[in-house]
């Protein structure tokens, strides 16, 4: 059973529209490069140029926020539920 | 304060609920809570919080009521089409509840205005629709250590969290800054369902009037996710950020840091979803 991770609606169109995909990896860092080798062009909407997570998305472990675990090193494991949670600015 | 016969009667239904009672409807009736933005999620808001008979209700908006609003913004009218919406939203909330005083503000809210706006207010909830005015109000509630109902909705998806200054994460706790211009869609990029609107603004109506009324837990430490798609609700565990730039221990967001990026909106920089 891998990785199951939450696609926000601004990035499902990378998905096919899908809102939630299946994923691989043992660590935050490699479940984001499997996503961009399944999905090309994802990783950058999510990571800038050093592979450092943007400051408007946050990307969640089964509820708890990377930053405050171990950052993109934070590990995941079959089961799992990721969330890529955007700030949104529309009303 | 007694109520009086009328009161009694329009309040009746929350009158009963032991978490309101009397007491509970005197509070609303002397609170008072700033609205920014009578778009989508503030005109669910309005309604709400003025049927529940929220003092004063003020309504800071500087557009006019268009076309493309009336699917989402259901505080206005057809009629109000080319109407300043602070002063279309003042006349529908004065239809349902007379005895609300609305303030319309017909202004933008600004770095120079904002503290000053929102002082008088126990509560503020922003339903703006633009990135720079989300980090302003949030900036000025932290400075004015206002409770701030934060909300925001794109497509089908929405968010809401409830936020007490230096108690609890703040936006820039969550999100640290602002996306560049055009990383996020905004509604007039990506579109937005008017009903998906009206869930977020009304959670957010219900996040205002339980920090009111003191009834239970409000959504603090904690960001509700809605998936319209699926219509699923989920929550994150959001966390009050030490070295956060406007709540946090070493405090860096002063007048000056606010007003740039107030320039930056008044460029018209950033998309606007209206």
């Amino acid at each position: 059973m891998p990785v199951t991770v939450r696609i926000p609606t601004p990035l499902q169109r990378l998905t096919n529209g899908q809102g939630e995909v299946a994923c691989e990896g043992k660590s935050v860092t490699e479940l984001l490069a499997n996503l961009e080798r399944s999905y090309p062009g994802i990783k950058e909407r999510i990571c800038d140029q050093d592979g450092k997570l943007r400051r408007f998305v946050n990307v969640f472990v089964n509820e708890e926020d990377i930053r405050f675990l171990q950052g993109d090193q934070t590990a995941v494991k079959d089961g799992d539920e990721v969330s890529i949670i955007p700030a949104i600015a529309g009303g | 304060m007694a109520l009086s016969k009328e009161q009694i009667a329009r309040y009746s239904r929350q009158l009963i609920l032991p978490e309101v009672g009397v007491k509970g409807q005197e509070r609303l009736l002397r609170a008072s809570v700033l609205i920014v933005g009578a778009g989508g999620l503030g005109s669910p808001a309005a309604l709400y919080l003025a049927a529940a008979g929220v003092g004063t209700i003020g309504i800071i908006d500087r557009e006019s009521v268009a076309h493309s609003n009336l699917h989402r913004q259901i505080v206005h009218a057809t009629g109000e089409v080319g109407r300043p919406k602070s002063l279309s939203a003042q006349a529908r909330l004065h239809a349902l509840n007379p005895e609300v005083v609305v303030v319309p503000v017909q202004e933008a809210l600004t770095a120079a205005n904002a503290r000053h706006v929102a002082a008088p207010y126990d509560l503020v909830l922003d339903g703006s629709d633009n990135f720079p005015t989300r980090y302003l109000v949030n900036d000025a509630c932290v400075l004015l250590s206002k409770p701030l109902v934060h909300g925001g909705v794109v497509h089908v998806e929405g968010q809401v969290m409830t936020i007490l200054p230096r108690r609890s994460a703040c936006l820039r706790c969550v999100f640290p800054e602002p996306p560049q211009p055009g990383a996020i869609p905004s509604c007039q990029e990506a579109g937005v369902l008017g009903s998906a609107a009206g869930v977020i603004g009304t959670i957010m109506a219900h996040e205002a009037l339980k920090v009111l009324l003191g009834l239970g837990e409000p959504l603090v430490n904690r960001l509700l996710v809605f998936d319209g798609r699926m219509s699923r609700f989920r929550e994150v565990v959001v966390r009050r950020d030490p070295a956060c730039a406007a709540c946090g221990d070493a405090t860096t967001i002063q007048e000056r840091t606010v007003s740039e990026e107030t320039v930056c909106h008044e460029e018209g920089a950033w998309p606007r979803s209206r």
